[in-house]
């Protein structure tokens, strides 16, 4: 089954993206591929960057900012192919994020 | 007759039952939906054709055929076909509930796994392990049946969704998870020591049958062990707890020939058994407390107050903390002890045994004047007629 990791921090709390912080990712993505669970997963940049859209009576309306204005920001996301919640638990754990944000674990959907 | 045996099988060997079906099915929901259905045709079937030799084993058989017919009436019927052909092998080695084994650790590990809100740990526990209906487990939280009956629903629906193994967990888990299983199953005992039997279900007797099931499912693990004696130690005390004015008395002035003597003996055994192990937890100390107040003649304070200072350590929480300055105090260090409780203000207002704390030590220091507000606001916090009773008595006897 395959598990969304939304990273979400406060970035008046979190680190810099220092070549440290970059390189506790890196071991982790290594580890996650090595372990044949990593599917994909990606840093954002800053809601400062952030556009929103959408579709109201037909008019496309877009507005700068994020979605929702919260104190802690998606910061990045990881998908990875677990067996079960325990194991995806697991892998969230070790997101360097977790250990001074909040890593959301949902399931993904599966049509058909 | 029939009506009478389906509900003590269904009473009593549900949990063995529903986890049978879980472990079958991998489903919690289908899993109780099938056993329901299969509950609904006993009471045709063996009205008809007489009690079958075995009920327990007819009602998991026919289970097993309402989960197949489950899976069959599902539009996607192609993703279950794997089921199917597992539970159809299943259903023709005609399944006994004396030799399958037993899977009930497995299905308390998944009720009570941390994924899951507090409440909604003890209501799954309650009524798929203990067999409580919807309707009693409502009555336990004082809520509405069907509200009852949602939280239940999304739980489950959670455990399916999440994917929640229904597993023992691995080593490196297995501290964490069973700790989670063993809270579960403490909340349990004290929502039952606290509200007493006027829901008409007992739950600390619930909770001491689950943490029986533990001991013998889950064996030699000092922590099970720790938590099995710390229910039986203050289960064993529990009818000296009043007097007879119905109010509450402190342990010091409590009546130590009504104590269970068989219940306090089989808690010191399995504590010693435990602490032999040489792997101490929380449930181990919090047992040893108990069982240090139990000490011939008087309560051993100074070791009682080094115990709540280790498992303060592990639990550094401030109830634990009030606690432990509760011990210092008997022990003689009042003047330690106050400062500790005042330092807590900000973190236990509202709590009650937090001002009947303060209270008592600011008397016993001679402070009379500061004592009484906080008699008047313990006494206004207290859930039962016995607490104040005996915190109305106190503040009577302030100078």
């Amino acid at each position: 089954m395959k598990y969304m990791c939304l990273i979400y921090t406060d970035p008046n709390v979190t680190p810099t993206m220092g070549d440290k912080m970059n390189q506790a990712y890196f071991d982790l993505n290594r580890r996650m591929k090595e372990a044949g669970v990593m599917v994909a997963g990606d840093a954002l940049h800053p809601t400062s960057t952030a556009t929103s859209v959408r579709l109201r009576d037909g008019k496309v309306e877009t507005m700068d900012g994020p979605f929702a204005e919260t104190r802690e920001h998606l910061g990045g996301y990881y998908i990875i192919d677990c067996s079960d919640l325990d194991q995806a638990l697991h892998w969230a754990a070790q997101i360097p994020g977790a250990a001074y944000g909040t890593v959301e674990v949902r399931p993904l959907v599966v049509f058909g | 007759m029939i009506d009478a045996t389906l509900a003590r099988v269904m009473q009593e060997d549900r949990g063995r039952c529903l986890a049978a079906l879980v472990a079958r099915t991998g489903d919690f929901q289908r899993a109780e939906d099938a056993l329901q259905e299969a509950a609904a045709s006993a009471l045709v079937h063996w009205g008809r054709a007489g009690l079958p030799v075995n009920p327990v084993a007819w009602l998991l058989r026919a289970a097993l055929r309402k989960a197949i017919d489950g899976y069959r009436r599902d539009a996607t019927l192609s993703r279950h076909r794997d089921a199917i052909a597992v539970l159809a092998l299943e259903e023709a080695a005609d399944p006994d509930p004396q030799t399958i084994p037993d899977d009930r650790l497995r299905l308390i590990f998944t009720c009570c796994h941390p994924a899951l809100e507090e409440k909604s740990r003890i209501a799954l526990t309650l009524r798929s392990l203990c067999g409580l209906s919807t309707a009693q487990v409502a009555a336990v939280f004082l809520d509405a049946e069907p509200t009852m009956g949602q939280r239940l629903s999304r739980a489950k629906a959670k455990i399916a969704a999440t994917r929640i193994p229904f597993a023992i967990p691995g080593p490196e888990d297995l501290a964490d998870r069973l700790n989670s299983v063993l809270t579960t199953v403490y909340l349990i005992y004290t929502a039952g020591y606290a509200q007493g039997p006027q829901t008409g279900i007992d739950l600390c007797t619930e909770a001491i049958f689950l943490a029986r099931l533990l001991v013998q499912l889950a064996p030699d693990q000092p922590e099970v062990e720790g938590a099995l004696a710390l229910l039986l130690l203050t289960q064993a005390r529990a009818a000296a707890r009043t007097g007879p004015d119905g109010q509450t008395l402190p342990p010091n002035r409590q009546d130590r020939s009504l104590w269970n003597r068989v219940a306090l003996d089989e808690g010191l055994a399995l504590l010693d058994r435990a602490i032999a192990r040489r792997a101490p937890g929380p449930f181990q100390l919090k047992a040893a407390i108990a069982a240090l107040h139990t000490a011939d003649k008087a309560p051993d304070w100074p070791q009682i107050a080094a115990l709540y200072a280790r498992l303060h350590d592990l639990e550094p929480t401030p109830v634990i903390a009030l606690n432990h300055a509760v011990a210092l105090a008997e022990s003689g260090q009042l003047a330690q002890a106050l400062a500790q409780v005042q330092a807590l203000g900000p973190r236990l207002d509202g709590y009650q045994p937090f001002h009947a704390t303060r209270a008592d030590f600011l008397a016993r220091s001679g402070d009379h004047a500061a004592a009484r507000p906080e008699y008047l606001r313990a006494i206004a916090l207290a859930g039962s007629d016995a607490d104040r009773t005996f915190l109305q008595a106190r503040l009577s006897a302030l100078k």
